[in-house]
């Protein structure tokens, strides 16, 4: 499996990073070094073996479906980059 | 002695005593701090906080209300949330983040009446393993080779953290292990880390890298500190659904230093090719200290050990692009500047691109990559099975017997910085091939200095336990330590 320039604009598209033309050909090699490595898992006998969900074996805890938290528009507010009126401002999003 | 040269439980006792206060220790500590910039240990410093919380300290201590960890000054990997003092995990992308809200484990340190000297460096978010992808530049080991002044690493994620301890910045700091993280720079930088078992210590409200393999852990200059420190931190939290309802036993007071019958496991797949002969000779050195010591060792098989980072280098993305997909210049941190015309799309790959480093970058794309359609099967769920593989082979050795298994902790004592830059990045994977099994078992692993190698430079073992048995692996360690009587501290050039 060897990734190429277009497959790794395809890649940096859906993580939504912003990769400048003359990067994607050198960043594809990196990749291709990564996935060379990660192609040794082929090897393993995985027949009837389970994917790991959890590494500990425990069930999630369950609780009152009630409300714990929250009503602290102030407090979820104080970090962003652009907030008005109570909200986060975006770009705008639909024309 | 001055007063940064102590344990945590000397101080805990000399506070208790009477013979020194929060407020001195704390002080002593800062100024030891102002003067080792050199280190770029500390990167957010907090010594108002330090002294207030000093002073209620001594409140405490006066009335004879004091827990272990009462009065002693920390350090607090960037990692970790800590409300109104900056939090950024070493990255660009969270400049100007000051959380609102407190971490669970800083949370219980403070309440258990524990002083924040401030934060400490870090690779950005915890992705390296040699304290070069922060974005507050490298920090640096408090250790030279022999008669060069070349600046080392101090390893990573938590080379700050390391560094502080070492050089004495303060008594204890907090560090994570997502791969290796704490037990590498302990190895490194001479001093003891423990990543306890997955769900031991809360992660709710650290900063999340890969959430099945995070666990927060401390990093101290003994095995008693250990024991005290993660004590201190560990618990159930409602807050974080993975962290076990269990009780926390005390792990000081099961330090007997006897482990007479106990089986040790050597495992023969930890012997690697191009191994340096001193960290075999370190690992043969440690496996007799056990065997004077009483305990029986025995030989043991790791059949999936060489899978272990490949699988890693899997599962650690494919969780991190996930977990950094909030990172989108709305909620908090960086946005970047937008040109005409541009939208919501554009916004969120420039905030992207100018906000996360390059390693950061090519392993949320790595896990954007293995996680989509077509691949899915072919890489995630396949390391998900390794995964499950690797376990078995820890469950098969403790079910035959094995109480601990001992190995070196790294594969290579602390290298220059700079040394990997153009090297490609599995070289630096590597670092983690004796440590990342752990992770992905989500078992209890520690790295104890045990010996110095013909530098100078520190070199550690690490001993993996049970699930839970922290307890039984820090006894352990505390015998390696005792009969490894490692005491050597780097020379102060800084």
């Amino acid at each position: 499996m060897s990734i190429d320039r277009e497959t790794a604009r395809k890649v940096a598209k859906l993580a939504r990073i912003a990769v400048p033309e003359d990067r994607l050909e050198p960043l594809a090699g990196e990749f291709n070094a990564i996935l060379g490595f990660i192609e040794q898992l082929q090897e393993v006998d995985v027949n009837g073996v389970e994917p790991m969900v959890s590494v500990t074996p425990q069930r999630l805890k369950r609780r009152e479906d009630v409300v714990t938290d929250g009503n602290q528009p102030q407090a979820a507010l104080a970090n962003a980059p652009e907030a008005r009126e109570g909200f986060f401002a975006v770009p705008k999003v639909v024309e | 002695m001055s007063l940064t040269d102590l344990t945590i439980a000397e101080a805990r006792d000399a506070l208790r005593a009477g013979e020194t206060t929060a407020t001195a220790l704390t002080e002593a500590h800062l100024e030891a701090i102002q003067g080792a910039g050199a280190l770029n240990a500390f990167v957010h410093h907090t010594p108002e906080i330090a002294l207030e919380q000093a002073k209620a300290a001594d409140a405490r201590i006066a009335q004879g209300d004091a827990p272990d960890m009462c009065g002693i000054p920390i350090g607090v990997k960037d990692l970790f949330c800590t409300k109104g003092v900056a939090s950024q995990a070493a990255s660009g992308i969270l400049d100007g983040f000051k959380p609102e809200y407190e971490s669970t484990i800083t949370d219980k340190l403070f309440t258990a009446g524990a002083v924040m000297l401030g934060k400490l460096n870090m690779d950005e978010f915890a992705m390296g393993s040699s304290n070069e992808t922060s974005v507050y530049g490298n920090a640096v080991n408090p250790w030279r080779a022999g008669n060069s002044d070349a600046a080392l690493t101090p390893g990573g994620s938590s080379g700050g953290s390391a560094s502080a301890v070492a050089a004495n910045l303060c008594l204890g700091a907090l560090g994570t292990d997502t791969g290796g993280s704490i037990r590498q720079p302990a190895a490194f930088t001479g001093i003891t880390g423990i990543k306890p078992t997955y769900g031991r210590c809360s992660r709710w409200g650290v900063v999340a890298f890969a959430s099945s393999l995070d666990q927060a852990g401390p990093m101290t200059r003994s095995v008693r500190d250990a024991a005290i420190f993660l004590g201190a931190m560990s618990g159930h939290d409602l807050k974080d659904s993975t962290s076990a309802d269990l009780p926390v036993p005390d792990f000081e007071a099961m330090l007997t230093g006897d482990i007479k019958g106990q089986v040790i496991g050597i495992p023969r797949e930890y012997r690697m090719d191009g191994m340096p002969e001193e960290i075999e000779a370190l690992w043969r050195d440690g496996t007799e200290m056990l065997r004077d010591a009483g305990a029986e060792i025995r030989d043991i098989s790791l059949p999936h050990t060489k899978y272990a980072l490949p699988a890693y280098y899997v599962i650690a993305p494919a969780e991190a692009s996930s977990n950094l997909a909030r990172y989108d210049g709305v909620r908090f941190g960086h946005r970047a500047k937008l040109s005409q015309g541009d939208g919501i799309t554009e916004m969120y790959e420039k905030t992207r691109a100018e906000g996360f480093g390059p390693e950061v970058q090519r392993r949320v794309m790595v896990g954007t990559y293995v996680l989509s359609a077509g691949f899915y099967d072919a890489y995630y769920n396949r390391a998900r099975k390794v995964r499950t593989l690797i376990k078995k082979d820890f469950e098969d050795v403790f079910a035959a017997g094995v109480d601990a298994i001992l190995t070196p902790a790294t594969p290579s004592s602390a290298f220059e910085l700079g040394a990997m830059t153009d090297a490609d990045p599995i070289q630096m994977y590597l670092n983690d091939v004796f440590t990342v099994t752990v992770n992905l078992a989500g078992l209890p692993g520690i790295a104890v200095p045990a010996g110095q190698d013909k530098r100078g430079l520190p070199m550690g073992l690490q001993l993996i336990g049970k699930p839970w048995e922290e307890g039984s692996l820090l006894n352990v360690a505390q015998c390696l330590e005792d009969r490894a009587g490692f005491v050597a501290k780097p020379a102060k050039w800084w």
